[in-house]
């Protein structure tokens, strides 16, 4: 056990993988364990995000979940036509949660969960060839959301919340792929806000026909976030009045969508030591058409997006090995959301396969400490953004080549009840 | 305790899986290949063109730009070897030693009338000529050398600059007085060479309006004799470019021959029309009626002493200055010394072209058509009345026409000898590339489409329009980067078919085009 331990956190420490996504599955250590299903199963405060109305069904007043996992991401690039090739400098993402619940009474269990499942770090070496699309980005939302849990019935629950999102974003990419000032150095735009905020809600209900056998369902909204006023440096212009724009800082306005996200689910128990789980999401991506940028200074940045409404299928198993140890191992499949011709490489992802394990264990009956990993396994594809234009010459300027992308996340985290 | 172990052999197998790698990664061995050619000792050998000119200098930034700096890049990936550029000192471009004929590098500017091409003015030029720099370099290019130029000994001996004996650029790099840029060339041992040598056999004859000689005309076939606006012989280029490329080869390389493209139809000659002369009804209307005057008073000078031509012969002859003016867009007038038109000048013809160096601010003043002062007006208006003008009232009719120099103007004999030489050129130069077993690339071709609609790229069009057409750099003559990456592109296909090579292409739109300064 503890060489287990030793190992995850000298992966954390050493493995020099990089970050990136944008929808980030990462919302607990036990679900995540079980390929991050959870809609239908009642183990922890994780609940909160994966399914409220199952809070109350808790058998502890008292339920405490908190966990982080590091996600290392790399992204190779290469274009044999042009023999360019490009890789994804090394970053980690720390996708963070904290759950908690109160039982109140029989039918009645309140909580409160802080968590990020949005999120994004590419950092490409800058200049390289697709800087024109994108130099580096930094994107973060933090949900924070309380819900209500109500047991209707024996066999019925429903609980929601209102969630309040704050987010940030940082991107820095070039003008277009060629300007520069006099002294050579390339033309780039940078935007940084943070503190965006908005808020969304969240339903879910839990059906629960038998001891053994749980259905669930949950929806959150989708978000919007609106940066108003944000910051935009317009660096390594040249010095002229022939462009449309020049250095320094503006203001820039723009929308970035957290798409809404619908997941049913069920659980099975089986012989006491045994738990089978499926998820089912569909997450509404249509949303994000365009990202669009608007300048104080009068220039404007259109970007194509048009992304499609996804689906994952998730697959989870639980055993309880002893008193103390429960091991988990999951798998799931999910659907990029990216169409053909747009695959930008600030968001370079095409479907994937997760794999997942993970443990807990008990140091003490309140206390337990919980571990996952998740590898997640991308085909790689020849793909291309055939809508980046130059804004020098309003001509479309498109970026292809073979990506690959490979993602190990391993994850900690502590569970208390009492 | 065992199921532990389990998982840390998953973990493990998960940490090595997630070091990405392309099933076919593009640093492998064989990906690119040379086929038969062999790219370690890449010699490009040329003038402007191949030293990466633009903007009317030679700078650091267009050098690193020049097509041969970017295919030796492109050759890297097949076994390419270094390759060495004679830099200058700085990115102004211009010698220290002779500012004023080899100034800074033209940069765009935001001028009264719109964006105006000016020599950046954020530094003086720092490179001194005399300074000699050491060692070999690949890229052999020299501003402003003709095809002779390249076999010519001593091209490189700074005593020689001040009476045109040698070039500057080339006296930077020579390794000796006496040597010339092919032996230099061949003391490289070269496996692998691009020779790009000709535009200025024309250029010169045509950036001065033509005010040089045509010696297929003269049949002079010597360059000793040659001043440095000429054309040179179609005979003696033919010759000179046989003994470069019998020499280039003797060493068993290989390599490839660019032609010439039509150099009337880049923007130094296209960006101001010839019918650029725009009046409304009534200019136009007493323009028509300055010539019908000018008629009457050409008839009677011509009827006069000391001419004392029959009157109906006089009439005839000045009939020809009978010029018709129309609302909209007219030719201008140039000048034309010919025994049949003894006032020396007529209108342009279609085919005829004006210099972009053409003062753009004399032709709205009446250069071109007619400078009319108060004093011709009153003469006009005597005409008019009726009346009849004195001799010297006449002259200053007659000398109110400001016909277009030739320093300004390509006429149509002109552009004939220049087209006349550059078809005969290149037809040596294709016939030489398939008699050597070499690669050859029409880069007229390319020029060509550039010129009539645009050349497209995956990711834009390059058009001939001067600033804005994304080929041209500001001078008018010479390429921007973007269309040096083209010229790359060309070159590597020529390469590829030609010697079975496997090269990566480059992306154009990644190269930029114009200077913004201000």
């Amino acid at each position: 056990m503890k060489k287990l331990l030793l190992l995850v956190l000298f992966t954390l420490v050493t493995v020099v993988t990089y970050a990136g996504g944008y929808r980030v599955s990462a919302q607990g250590q036990r679900a995540l364990a079980m390929g991050h299903t959870g809609v239908a199963v009642v183990n922890s405060a994780e609940l909160v995000f994966f399914n409220p109305a199952g809070l109350v069904h808790l058998e502890n007043k008292l339920n405490i979940s908190a966990g982080v996992s590091g996600i290392f991401n790399s992204v190779i690039y290469q274009n044999a036509e042009l023999g360019l090739s490009s890789e994804t400098d090394s970053s980690l993402g720390t996708p963070l949660n904290l759950y908690g619940s109160y039982k109140v009474n029989d039918w009645l269990a309140l909580g409160l969960g802080v968590y990020t499942p949005f999120g994004s770090e590419v950092a490409w070496p800058t200049d390289w060839a697709g800087s024109y699309l994108v130099n580096n980005i930094e994107l973060a939302a933090i949900y924070i959301q309380p819900v209500v849990s109500i047991k209707l019935s024996d066999y019925f629950s429903i609980g929601g919340g209102p969630i309040f999102v704050t987010g940030s974003v940082n991107f820095n990419r070039n003008f277009n792929p060629s300007l520069t000032d006099f002294e050579g150095n390339r033309s780039n735009i940078t935007v940084d806000d943070s503190g965006v905020s908005n808020w969304g809600w969240s339903l879910s209900a839990m059906f629960t026909p038998t001891e053994n056998f749980k259905l669930g369902f949950n929806y959150r909204s989708e978000i919007v976030l609106e940066a108003e006023g944000g910051e935009a440096t317009f660096a390594n212009f040249p010095d002229t009045p022939l462009l449309p724009v020049s250095n320094g800082t503006t203001t820039f306005d723009a929308e970035l969508p957290l798409p809404a996200e619908l997941t049913i689910g069920l659980s099975y128990e089986y012989n006491e030591k045994w738990l089978f789980a499926f998820d089912y999401n569909r997450q509404f991506w249509d949303v994000y058409s365009s990202l669009d940028l608007t300048f104080g200074n009068g220039a404007s940045s259109l970007n194509r997006r048009n992304y499609k409404n996804s689906s994952v299928y998730r697959f989870g198993l639980q055993y309880e090995a002893t008193s103390k140890i429960s091991l988990r191992a999951g798998y799931y499949l999910d659907e990029s959301p990216v169409q053909a011709g747009f695959f930008a490489p600030e968001t370079p992802r095409n479907d994937s396969q997760g794999f997942t394990g993970g443990l807990s264990f008990a140091v003490t009956p309140k206390l337990a400490i919980d571990a996952s990993f998740l590898y997640l396994r991308f085909e790689e594809i020849d793909a291309s953004y055939d809508f980046g234009v130059d804004p020098i010459t309003n001509e479309v300027v498109p970026f292809g080549g073979t990506y690959k992308s490979s993602a190990f996340a391993p994850g900690l985290g502590l569970t208390y009840k009492m | 305790m065992k199921k532990n172990i389990k998982y840390l052999a998953i973990l493990a197998l998960g940490l090595v899986a997630c070091e990405s790698e392309f099933d076919n990664p593009i640093d492998e061995a064989g990906v690119y290949v040379s086929g038969d050619a062999d790219f370690s000792k890449y010699v490009a050998l040329g003038n402007s063109l191949t030293a990466g000119f633009a903007d009317n200098a030679l700078y650091t930034s267009g050098q690193e730009n020049s097509y041969p700096n970017i295919l030796s890049k492109q050759f890297a990936f097949a076994g390419g070897g270094e390759f060495t550029q004679p830099l200058m000192a700085d990115d102004i471009g211009g010698f220290s030693n002779d500012p004023s004929v080899f100034g800074p590098r033209l940069v765009l500017s935001n001028g009264a009338d719109g964006p105006v091409p000016v020599p950046y003015s954020g530094g003086q030029p720092s490179t001194d000529f005399t300074n000699k720099l050491t060692g070999f370099f690949n890229n052999m290019g020299v501003p402003g050398a003709k095809s002779y130029h390249l076999v010519a000994q001593g091209y490189g001996n700074v005593a020689g600059v001040a009476q045109g004996t040698a070039n500057p650029y080339f006296v930077r790099f020579a390794q000796s007085d006496n040597t010339s840029v092919l032996a230099d060339a061949m003391a490289q041992d070269p496996t692998f060479f691009t020779l790009w040598i000709g535009n200025n056999d024309i250029l010169s004859y045509a950036t001065s309006g033509g005010v040089g000689e045509d010696h297929n005309e003269t049949g002079e076939q010597n360059p000793q004799n040659y001043g440095s606006l000429d054309i040179t012989n179609n005979t003696t280029f033919a010759s000179v470019y046989s003994q470069l490329v019998t020499t280039l080869t003797s060493g068993g390389a290989k390599g490839v021959l660019i032609n010439l493209p039509q150099i009337t139809s880049s923007p130094f000659f296209t960006t101001v029309p010839n019918n650029a002369l725009v009046l409304d009804e009534t200019q136009a209307a007493s323009l028509t009626g300055f010539f019908q005057a000018f008629v009457g008073i050409a008839t009677q000078v011509l009827a006069s002493p000391p001419n004392n031509i029959p009157l109906a012969q006089a009439q005839a002859i000045a009939a020809q200055y009978a010029i018709q003016f129309n609302a909209g867009p007219n030719r201008f007038l140039i000048k034309e010394t010919s025994p049949t038109n003894p006032f020396g000048f007529r209108q342009m013809t279609e085919k005829e072209l004006l210099l972009l160096t053409i003062d753009r601010g004399a032709l709205a003043q009446g250069y071109g058509s007619v400078v009319l002062s108060d004093e011709v007006l009153q003469v006009l208006g005597l005409l008019q009345m009726g009346g009849t003008p004195t001799p010297e009232q006449g002259a200053l009719v007659i000398n109110a026409v400001s016909a277009i120099e030739d320093k300004d103007a390509l006429d149509s004999a002109e552009v004939a000898a220049i087209s006349a030489a550059r078809t005969s050129y290149n037809a040596a130069i294709e016939g030489l590339a398939n008699a050597n077993g070499l690669g050859f690339l029409d880069v007229a071709t390319i020029l060509d489409q550039a010129a009539n609609g645009g050349f497209a790229f995956n990711g834009g069009t390059v058009t001939s329009d001067f600033v804005t057409g994304g080929g041209f750099s500001l001078d008018g003559v010479h390429p921007t980067p973007r269309a040096h990456a083209i010229v790359v592109n060309g070159l590597v296909k020529v390469i590829e078919s030609k010697y079975k090579a496997n090269i990566p292409t480059v992306g154009p739109a990644d190269f930029g085009t114009i200077t913004f300064g201000d």
